[in-house]
């Protein structure tokens, strides 16, 4: 399982390595933004996306409409964790196919919890 | 029109009607009206121009009472919710390490006792009702470390997730910023108005940013707006969508 973490903050990154290494994911990979994720999930191999929204460069929010336009990468499961908690925000990323969503401040027990629900949804 | 062209004008005026040539006197009173009417113009103008620039100012004037009335203060309660959010995220980091410091202590001291009588055993220079007790004291220091390293470890998370605050206060900062931006540009708008006359930077006055960013109690929850305060909102949010 190889998962990309893509947020323009370091701190966030890191923060986000670390809960997943608590919950048993040690292959993790890194973006600063839409730009820079792409190419390395064109590069193939990725299981599993997270990203913020609000990027320089290229939003999360396009970056999530770029995956689902790709027909290789348009079942890569997206997990949106982001600062923006406008309900009309909310509703643009369920409607460009965000699997799941999750505001920040967050705690490790949310991202646990939405991670799962996501894979029990893909293998079920 | 100097003052002597109008004085020879009205000398003509005058000659022309005490010589009885009513034609002339026509033309040189049209002339003098003529003087009259570009005067009452050019004040008209003058007025005109005034009355403009004093609108354009106006206009500034109150997109910067604006920011003196809503950004200004929106921005200090936001620069307030960073000092709160940092202070809390310090606090959880120093009681987590509070907290977790006597426990690596207590586990250091038990185990440096047990290795010291551990190197007795090994040397055979312990008695067997003492390395009976000892055995016990092991059992007890297993048991005793598997809950204080778990302690640790949820120490050890707390401290991580507490470094969230840089990237909510960075977003926020970040917001705060272009604010300060703007009311700089709409500043710098006034001074050129009012030291040249005029202005055409209308590029002035703040506006919600496209994508709002972390959502800052009192400010961006309040009635009648519509953000997700918790993640259960956002879940609730969902789940009517059918997710």
């Amino acid at each position: 399982m190889k998962i990309l973490v893509v947020d323009d903050f370091s701190t966030m990154r890191r923060i986000v390595k670390n809960l997943l290494r608590d919950l048993g994911f040690t292959n993790t990979l890194e973006a600063d933004d839409g730009k820079t994720a792409l190419p390395k999930l064109k590069a193939g191999g990725i299981d599993f996306l997270i990203t913020d929204w609000n990027m320089p460069g290229m939003t999360g929010l396009d970056l999530l409409k770029a995956v689902r336009a790709d027909p290789d990468l348009a079942k890569l499961p997206v997990l949106m964790v982001t600062a923006e908690a406008k309900r009309e925000q909310i509703i643009m990323a369920a409607q460009a196919g965000v699997n799941g969503y999750i505001i920040k401040p967050f705690t490790a027990a949310t991202l646990k919890e939405k991670i799962e629900k996501i894979f029990e949804r893909i293998d079920g | 029109m100097t003052e002597i062209d109008r004085l020879s004008l009205a000398k003509n005026l005058l000659e022309a009607l005490e010589n009885g040539d009513e034609a002339s006197a026509n033309k040189f009173m049209d002339e003098i009206a003529g003087i009259r009417e570009t005067q009452l113009y050019q004040e008209v103008g003058k007025l005109t121009r005034q009355l403009h620039d004093s609108m354009t100012s106006f206009a500034l004037e109150s997109k910067i009472t604006a920011f003196a009335q809503n950004d200004i203060p929106d921005a200090k309660e936001r620069l307030h919710y960073v000092i709160s959010m940092t202070e809390q995220a310090a606090n959880k980091t120093l009681n987590a390490v509070e907290d977790l410091y006597p426990v690596a202590f207590e586990l250091n001291q038990q185990v440096q006792k047990l290795s010291a009588n551990w190197d007795r055993f090994l040397i055979r220079q312990m008695p067997f009702q003492e390395f009976k007790d000892m055995s016990q004291e092991i059992t007890e220091y297993f048991k005793v470390s598997v809950q204080s390293l778990e302690n640790i470890q949820n120490g050890f998370n707390e401290i991580l997730m507490a470094q969230s605050f840089q990237d909510i206060t960075g977003q926020i900062i970040r917001r705060v910023i272009t604010m300060v931006e703007e009311l700089e540009s709409g500043m710098l708008a006034l001074i050129k108005l009012s030291g040249h006359g005029r202005s055409t930077d209308k590029n002035i006055g703040s506006s919600e940013p496209e994508l709002p960013g972390p959502v800052v109690p009192g400010l961006d929850d309040s009635e009648g707006t519509v953000v997700a305060s918790s993640q259960d909102d956002v879940d609730d949010l969902l789940s009517s969508l059918g997710f």
